[in-house]
């Protein structure tokens, strides 16, 4: 196991409240790893703390206590000018871009090399170099206000990858853009950690953007990580509340409306149908199940909602079935039998 | 109004314009520095002085509030000592200096509290320091108010210089007041007012166009 690229180890974040009876806690103990080369997520809702999560990572916030290391150095207890070496090593993107409106596309990607102090003669092709690399070659000499939403983004991360950081952070990156675009920056950003290899961190209050491009999750409520792992563990075992309604529309089973509203907690009379999610995971998603469960112990199923997609690289599915309550039991063993997950949702009829 | 008069008015325009061109510019010097620590010295911003943004604050309000026939009179030791008169174009540049760059400060600063403050985050999040943030950042950022407040403290000192004229300091105030004034020239007083007026647009028109030049902000104002 590498060391991870950050490492969070019991960081609490206070605001001091003036008048007030105690400190606001933004955030509280929170230990999580980042894996190096990974695209990792944090998702929560605005005032959860994943923003001031993330920020401390390049030291933008302090941590009160705890122990914040990022690439093997200790972010909390750093100088003003080790702080300084950290941030040329992690790059940023923000929701809003970020852009000096005063500077041309070129301009803005040169600004951190020049803020390194880098050679006037090595700025220009290198400023080339990653101009290129995000597709904006015929853009060079724009200004901010001159582009759309995408172009900007992009530069954004042109500009992040200038000074050539090992871990890129992203925040809300994607909130401002609409779906086609998102998807562009997306696989851009997915192209970017693949290729070099970089340690992607963002933060998002959409789980799309996590099931997209993260392979690993963790969920942050109230300041504190109620969730973490492996984005398909978590998508496919989610646990905590929190979890289970961010990942609702984003898994794509929601359970049609009309049974939702005949749904009772007990089977009623012999005829009563369960109604059944079916989770498949890994190479199961793509097993014939349920056509077994038919063919082989004679259980009719009635399939009222599902999808399969990809999750994390790996094919994810997840079914909403009807089966009769009385072969419930039996059929619950044999999926689970074969490495599904079954979970009853409820009776109907 | 003979034509004898004519290059009266011209010197008194050069006067004018010597006055308010070295007053802007000395003013500048010492406003704008002043401006930006205003801007950046509160607590917990990027100069984070609290006390030393407390105490400025209040030296520039004091300086601005004290109307400035009063100031030129007060400081005539300081005048003294500094442009060896207190009478003339030169002696006059004192106070004007004096008066502007407290304005020029604030003006200033208010510019620079108009960028974006994502913009530092994302300097300071690429390592920059606090220098290289007002430098690369804050300045050129705030170019275009910088350049706006600029023409609206130079059309300032344009009033101002008209009204030293009334303690000996040269410049078409001094012009208005000797000749339209007390010789009863109504002819001398219309020119006097007519080439302020004239200057002030000319400066007004000229800012606003350089402005414009380092607007990026909106494509309309893209320049070339």
């Amino acid at each position: 196991m590498t060391e991870p690229a950050i490492s969070f180890q019991g960081v609490t974040r206070r605001y001091p409240q003036k008048g007030a009876a105690g400190d606001v806690m933004a955030l509280q103990d929170i230990w999580l790893d980042v894996p190096q080369g990974a695209v990792t997520g944090i998702i929560g809702r605005s005032g959860a703390g994943k923003s001031t999560l993330l920020r401390m990572v390049n030291g933008l916030e302090r941590p009160s206590s705890g122990k914040l290391i990022v690439n093997g150095r200790d972010v909390g207890g750093a100088s003003d000018g080790g702080l300084r070496a950290i941030r040329r090593e992690v790059g940023m993107i923000f929701q809003h871009f970020n852009l000096l409106a005063s500077r041309t596309v070129a301009g803005n990607i040169a600004l951190p090399l020049e803020i390194a102090g880098e050679d006037r003669a090595k700025i220009a092709p290198r400023t080339a170099e990653l101009i290129e690399r995000v597709g904006l070659t015929a853009q060079a000499n724009r200004y901010p206000a001159e582009l759309s939403g995408g172009q900007k983004q992009r530069v954004g991360i042109a500009r992040a990858l200038a000074s050539g950081p090992r871990v890129l952070l992203s925040d809300e990156a994607t909130s401002a853009l609409d779906p086609d675009t998102t998807r562009q920056v997306l696989d851009l950003l997915q192209g970017i950690n693949r290729e070099l290899g970089l340690t992607i961190l963002l933060i998002t209050h959409e789980m799309a953007v996590v099931r997209d491009i993260c392979s690993h999750v963790a969920v942050i409520e109230a300041g504190r990580i109620v969730e973490a792992g492996e984005t398909y563990s978590v998508f496919s075992r989610p646990r905590h509340p929190t979890t289970r309604s961010f990942l609702q529309g984003v898994t794509g089973v929601t359970m049609p409306q009309f049974i939702a509203g005949q749904l009772r907690p007990a089977a009623g009379d012999a005829g009563a149908q369960a109604v059944l999610q079916v989770t498949f995971t890994g190479r199961h998603a793509t097993d014939p199940m349920l056509a077994r469960l038919t063919a082989e112990r004679g259980v009719s199923v009635n399939i009222l909602a599902g999808a399969i997609e990809e999750i994390g690289a790996r094919p994810f599915g997840s079914l909403i079935v009807g089966l009769p309550a009385d072969r419930l039991a039996e059929s619950q063993g044999f999926l689970e039998q074969h490495g599904l997950m079954t979970e009853v949702l409820g009776y109907v009829g | 109004m003979s034509a004898n008069l004519i290059p009266v008015l011209w010197d008194s325009t050069l006067q004018t314009l010597y006055m308010v061109a070295l007053s802007a510019l000395l003013g500048t010097l010492i406003g704008a520095p002043l401006g930006i620590f205003l801007a950046t010295s509160r607590r917990g911003e990027l100069l984070s002085a609290p006390i030393a943004n407390t105490v400025l604050g209040l030296v520039v309000n004091a300086a601005r509030s004290t109307p400035f026939i009063i100031l030129v009179v007060a400081i005539i030791p300081l005048t003294r000592l500094i442009a060896g008169t207190s009478i003339g174009t030169t002696a006059a540049i004192v106070p004007l200096t004096i008066a502007a760059a407290p304005f020029i400060a604030r003006l200033i600063e208010t510019a620079i509290r108009e960028v974006d403050a994502g913009l530092i985050e994302a300097a300071r999040a690429m390592g920059a320091t606090p220098g290289q943030i007002v430098r690369k950042v804050l300045i050129p950022e705030a170019m275009p108010g910088i350049i706006l407040g600029l023409t609206l403290a130079v059309v300032s000192l344009i009033g101002y210089s008209a009204m030293v004229g009334a303690v000996g300091g040269g410049g078409l105030g001094d012009l208005g007041i000797r000749y339209g004034y007390q010789r009863f020239m109504p002819g001398v007083m219309l020119a006097v007012v007519v080439i302020l007026i004239l200057l002030v647009q000319l400066v007004q028109s000229c800012g606003e166009w350089i402005a414009a030049r380092f607007d990026k902000r909106a494509p309309r104002n893209r320049g070339r």
